[in-house]
């Protein structure tokens, strides 16, 4: 555990992109509300303003990435009392990114101006955003800077190929080369099978999931794909690869994210006091073997390590995480990978996932409300963000900043990401809010 | 692709495997089987007879970049025959390209400018190989070129013409040369090159 007086805080979030920027702002609080009105005023096409989030399509036309960094930067760095980015404080930058997303080698050589990062410390780290803040967690904890911004984004409708990358990623030798014709999602067709069979959660409480994410992201001004959806038309919509139906697999959506981190004594300095700092309490990290072949498909180890490293650092006790947790957000690219992730994250037993969200234990309203937020399947799939999008939402969550996505009383959650298709890497962290 | 009789599966066959032994391999070539390439060196009579192993795949990357705010205002404005650049209203910098953000004290900017189509060689290069190393007879020159109204230091990089290589020089002023109003699209090729003023 970080002994106290060395703890690191997140002490602002930013974002853009994602719903319409004008929903948002009826719905927030009054102190992101101004920065999401500025966000509009930047425009020059706003909408009119709504208070019903209606799903809204997922693009972002109106700004390129590089103005949709800057307008979720402004947002973070306000939220975080930043007056001026560009002093000469100890600060550094760290972007996540990758390449073939971006559409440019180097990319993170495009990342500083937007930022304010310009002859700064800046680096990137090309995994998904939640190794972006542990990088910056690390930054401070090694004493070299005081302040470390994290960005990650998704600007995925830029992206025309999106399956020719994903493919891109499969093993040349052994993997790409047999399967040239279908589409890499069969990779998760492999693993819901074998997890479904070895731990006897059912496909039902799969669907269950999705119809339970969708329907919390009703409740999310950011969220892109919420709706009210019950399991019969989950399992009815076609299957893509078996068992995996088209309504069980995440879509895409744009936006940036900014997070900011500082140690505490930084933290205290920014706002004033230590009101709505959030504590970063333990951080893990971890990947298992690329061989799809030869890696246990059923159990998400690389997630049950890494939950491990963080709960050991947080001070939780390991047999059971759950009493000292009040939501997760945890990865559900795949409607079967939140249950995965549930059991590899100790927040009920293998085999325990299905009984769980059948008997509504993890909705909204239930002991362990999980992706209160709506999670990938409801509010987009962010690719390299996803990890800090997650944040963003627990850190509304801790400071009791929600709205009516409010989980009562939530003072410590659980984040977790993972790195998508092909690969079993991912990472955690622990969070918990200033009285907890 | 088990040639060999008589042995059984678990049974340790990596001495077999060492009779392809690399090191000997460089030294005697004739005995390179063709169906193992471990830790062999491969040269110029291996290549032209295919003895490597060779994966093909093509991928088509496309990308379709909304040009948001500034990159938008400024192609729309090339189109148009003019620069377009962007006023901050902290620093006073005309940046061009133009971009709603400001480097350098990370400010909304939102006031838009014409800068002019003439400016001055800040730097140039002149290349004499093309993108496959081939030497090309008439050698490009490729130039910074300070704009003017834009502020010191800001421009765009583009081609030099109607120039020859050697009277090219530091501080030469110099004008765009701009397709046909038909022609242009709303591209950084609007611009042909710039020419001595």
């Amino acid at each position: 555990m970080i002994p106290k007086g060395e703890r690191i805080g997140i002490v602002g979030v930013g974002y853009a992109g994602l719903a319409d920027t004008k929903v948002r702002s009826a719905q927030e609080p009054s102190h992101t509300a101004s920065s999401t009105t500025n966000t509009a005023s930047a425009s020059t096409n706003t909408t009119t303003t709504t208070t019903t989030p209606t799903p809204t399509a997922a693009t972002s036309i109106r700004y390129s990435y590089k103005e949709l960094m800057f307008l979720a930067a402004r947002m973070a760095y306000e939220d975080a009392g930043i007056v001026d980015v560009r002093s000469k404080d100890r600060i550094s930058f760290i972007c996540s990114t990758e390449d073939f997303w971006e559409g440019n080698m180097i990319s993170d050589e495009y990342m500083p101006d937007q930022l304010g990062a310009v002859l700064r410390p800046l680096c990137t780290v090309a995994a998904d955003g939640l190794y972006g803040l542990i990088t910056g967690f690390m930054q401070i904890r090694s004493g070299l800077v005081d302040v470390a911004v994290v960005e990650a984004h998704s600007k995925l409708s830029d992206v025309v190929s999106k399956k020719e990358i994903a493919r891109f990623a499969l093993d040349p030798v052994y993997v790409r080369g047999i399967y040239p014709e279908i589409d890499p999602y069969f990779i998760a067709g492999l693993e819901m099978n074998r997890f479904l069979y070895e731990t006897g959660n059912s496909r039902e409480s799969c669907a269950k999931v999705v119809s339970k994410n969708k329907g919390n992201a009703l409740a999310n001004p950011r969220a892109c794909y919420a709706s009210s959806v019950d399991i019969s038309l989950v399992l009815s919509s076609p299957i893509v690869a078996y068992p995996l139906t088209s309504m069980e697999i995440s879509s895409y959506a744009d936006a940036s994210i900014v997070v900011v981190l500082a140690s505490e004594h930084k933290a205290r300095m920014l706002k004033g006091s230590t009101d709505g700092i959030v504590w970063i309490d333990g951080v893990g990290w971890c990947s298992d073997t690329p061989w799809i072949n030869d890696r246990n498909l059923a159990d998400a180890l690389y997630a049950s390590l890494a939950a491990e490293m963080a709960y050991k650092m947080a001070g939780i006790e390991m047999d059971e995480p759950s009493k000292y947790i009040d939501l997760a957000e945890i990865d559900d690219t795949f409607s079967y990978k939140e249950l995965q992730h549930m059991e590899a994250l100790r927040l009920c037993r293998k085999g325990e996932a299905s009984r769980l969200v059948e008997d509504g234990c993890t909705a909204m309203d239930g002991y362990m409300p999980v992706n209160p937020s709506g999670g990938s399947l409801g509010v987009g799939y962010l690719v390299e963000a996803t990890g800090l999008h997650r944040v963003l939402e627990a850190v509304l969550q801790l400071r009791g900043m929600a709205g009516s996505m409010q989980v009562h009383g939530a003072r410590r959650a659980v984040v977790q990401s993972w790195r998508g298709l092909p690969t079993a890497s991912g990472a955690v962290a622990i969070l918990s809010s200033n009285d907890s | 692709m088990r040639e060999e009789e008589g042995v059984k599966d678990g049974q340790d066959i990596s001495a077999k495997g060492m009779e392809h032994d690399p090191v000997e391999h460089n030294n005697s070539k004739s005995k390179r089987s063709s169906n193992n390439y471990a830790g062999i060196e491969v040269r110029e009579d291996d290549l032209r007879d295919g003895r490597y192993m060779s994966i093909r795949y093509s991928a088509r990357f496309r990308y379709r970049w909304d040009t948001g705010i500034a990159v938008g205002r400024f192609l729309e404005g090339l189109r148009n025959g003019k620069i377009v650049g962007s006023r901050c209203k902290v620093c006073k910098r005309v940046l061009v390209p133009p971009r709603i953000f400001c480097e350098l004290d990370f400010a909304q900017v939102d006031e838009w400018v014409y800068v002019g189509d003439t400016g001055s060689v800040n730097t140039y290069s002149i290349s004499y190989i093309d993108k496959q190393a081939r030497r090309i007879s008439n050698p490009v020159i490729v130039a910074v070129i300070e704009l003017d109204g834009a502020s010191q230091g800001m421009g765009i990089m583009h081609l030099l013409g109607e120039v020859r290589p050697e009277d090219v020089h530091i501080g030469m002023r110099v004008k765009a040369v701009w397709k046909s109003r038909e022609e242009r699209r709303g591209a950084i090729t609007d611009i042909m090159y710039f020419k001595p003023l």
